[in-house]
């Protein structure tokens, strides 16, 4: 083990370092940041055996080139349909190669999702903030936004041979509406803006980033005059704008707001909504808090025992030829 | 007014003490916050105090809100609000007119000379409400009456870490540099944002605040100082 060194040939915007985020500190003002795709993220970091929160980078749509400059590492890709470039192949996202002096890797938007996630069988060297290198894109405090011509050193870079290939992708997400556990502020509302909302078609807008999402669709009227005092919000929070556009808050949102908040987005279904795309469409759907919980526990569950099976060594390339032989003789005979 | 809890999405519960902002719901706001330091619910994450709401944020796999709702219930029966119980902190201003764009505009505003406005800017009673906004942004409430002016109707780009902006009743000083509509009367070399890792924000919320008047060259040595630390 040794180290690895890269040059970012070119970040487009938003590719950030992050880690699994600094819960703790919304008192202070400061929002948890890490992964807008939490799932993807343990994902890539399962797939190659490394502890779970280490520090990788988040992907945008903008694009990421990595150029390996020294050393060699395994590293993974997950997130949306990304396309990876390397050695002259282009390989889908989930997926785990390892990557030598010389090599180039261009990661990029393919046909669906917003963020890809580059995790490394090492230690990405990456400034921490109250015990965190998740960067808060707003401050840049963390690991802070990759720049075109900056270096990245890989630690204890490792090439895990007996990792690499395909990750078979998580498929016991929750598709139909996102579901929502209705306010804090539902009250606020005229008498069918909820019921709209709970009904009618939301699509993606530019209006995009860390901080939070930008609806289109239905206008949401508020009933009376919009002045409440600013309260807390978090990952998930529906707040709704004197001009009755909803915006979904994530990853980077502010702590507090005086926004009226008519639905929160349960946890479990956020992974959805982030890799969400401007123009796609989708609709909202109201579960109880029993319901909420009931859900965020199945989740739970069916994460952990997903990244247990894709954290399995594949085998060496040995074993997998024999495997292969065996399987492919069994189909002969 | 007896508090009311509202379930948000699976993770969290909030506690309200009033619809509109006032003094007592802000102490209730504390005093709960108090209580579940001193004896949390099994699974808590974290509380985040607001102005008349305080969020409880849990682990859904220890935990439900049925579960926090009845120890807040309990701990709520015991609860009782102080006065002035929080620390005094002081913060440092210099308002020297290259950091005060907006000081004479202030004065206009309110028929005060500038130095009237200074002195009734250091003479005001702050309490430190909540953050929010970005990291270290800290609500002060308790600006005096006949400074109150409100937000300027566009915000204004580019605005320095450390400036000492007020709007209406509240005052904050900034901790990034970020656009604001509030009035730019001064700025401050004391760092909210400590780097100290023990102890990295300045101020806790239910703290007290007393402003003090330095000149340029002492804001300079202090700041020289802090990017010594």
């Amino acid at each position: 083990m040794s180290d690895a060194t890269f040059t970012v040939s070119f970040a487009g915007p938003l590719v950030t370092v992050q880690d699994a985020g600094r819960p703790g500190h919304m008192r202070y003002g400061v929002s948890a940041s890490g992964p807008m795709d939490r799932l993807a993220f343990d994902a890539a970091h399962a797939a190659l055996g490394n502890p779970p929160g280490t520090t990788g980078i988040e992907v945008s749509l903008g694009g990421l080139a990595l150029q390996c400059t020294s050393g060699a590492v395994t590293l993974a890709v997950t997130g949306g349909a990304f396309v990876v470039e390397h050695r002259g192949q282009k390989l889908g996202a989930w997926c785990v190669l390892t990557v030598e002096k010389g090599d180039r890797v261009i990661i990029r938007g393919g046909k669906t999702g917003s963020w890809a996630y580059v995790a490394f069988a090492g230690t990405l060297s990456a400034e921490s903030w109250l015990g965190s290198t998740a960067t808060h894109a707003a401050s840049g405090f963390g690991g802070g936004v990759l720049r075109t011509g900056q270096t990245l050193r890989i630690t204890s870079a490792s090439v895990r041979e007996e990792r690499t290939g395909e990750i078979a992708p998580p498929e016991f997400l929750a598709d139909g509406p996102l579901r929502v556990v209705t306010g804090p502020q539902d009250q606020h509302f005229s008498g069918d803006a909820l019921a709209r909302f709970l009904t009618e078609k939301f699509a993606v807008t530019d209006a995009y980033d860390r901080m939070g999402m930008r609806l289109r669709g239905s206008e949401l009227e508020l009933a009376g005059a919009l002045s409440i005092p600013s309260e807390p919000v978090v990952r998930g929070s529906v707040q709704v704008s004197g001009d009755g556009v909803p915006t979904v808050l994530l990853a980077d949102h502010q702590t507090t707001g005086g926004y009226p908040k008519i639905a929160t987005v349960i946890a479990p279904d956020i992974e959805r909504l982030v890799q969400l795309r401007s123009g796609d469409g989708f609709r909202f759907a109201a579960v109880s808090a029993a319901e909420a919980v009931g859900a965020a526990r199945h989740y739970a569950m069916c994460k952990a025992e997903y990244l247990d099976q894709i954290a399995v060594p594949r085998g060496t390339l040995d074993q997998r030829l024999m495997r292969e032989n065996l399987i492919h003789a069994c189909v002969l005979d | 007014m007896e508090p009311w809890f509202k379930p948000v999405a699976d993770h969290s519960l909030l506690v309200c003490f009033s619809d509109t902002h006032n003094a007592d719901a802000h102490a209730r706001v504390i005093a709960l916050d108090k209580a579940i330091a001193a004896s949390p619910p099994v699974g808590m994450i974290e509380t985040v105090p607001a102005l008349v709401n305080l969020l409880v944020r849990f682990d859904v796999t220890l935990t439900d809100h049925v579960a926090v709702e009845t120890h807040l219930h309990d701990l709520l029966r015991h609860v009782t609000t102080e006065k002035n119980a929080g620390q005094v902190r002081q913060v440092q201003v210099c308002y020297d007119a290259d950091f005060a764009p907006d000081l004479d505009a202030v004065a206009e505003a309110t028929g005060m000379s500038p130095d009237a406005v200074i002195a009734a800017h250091l003479a005001g009673q702050y309490d430190v409400l909540m953050y929010g906004f970005s990291p270290g942004y800290a609500y002060l409430s308790g600006i005096p009456e006949d400074i109150q002016i409100p937000r300027k109707p566009t915000p204004v780009r580019d605005v320095p870490a450390g400036s000492v902006i007020i709007a209406g009743p509240q005052c904050l000083v900034t901790t990034l540099t970020m656009p604001t509509g509030w009035s730019i009367i001064g700025r401050s070399p004391t760092p909210i944002l400590t780097r100290d890792p023990a102890r990295p924000f300045l101020f806790d919320v239910g703290d007290r605040v007393v402003f003090q008047r330095i000149d340029l060259a002492t804001f300079t040595r202090a700041q020289r100082e802090v990017a010594h630390v």
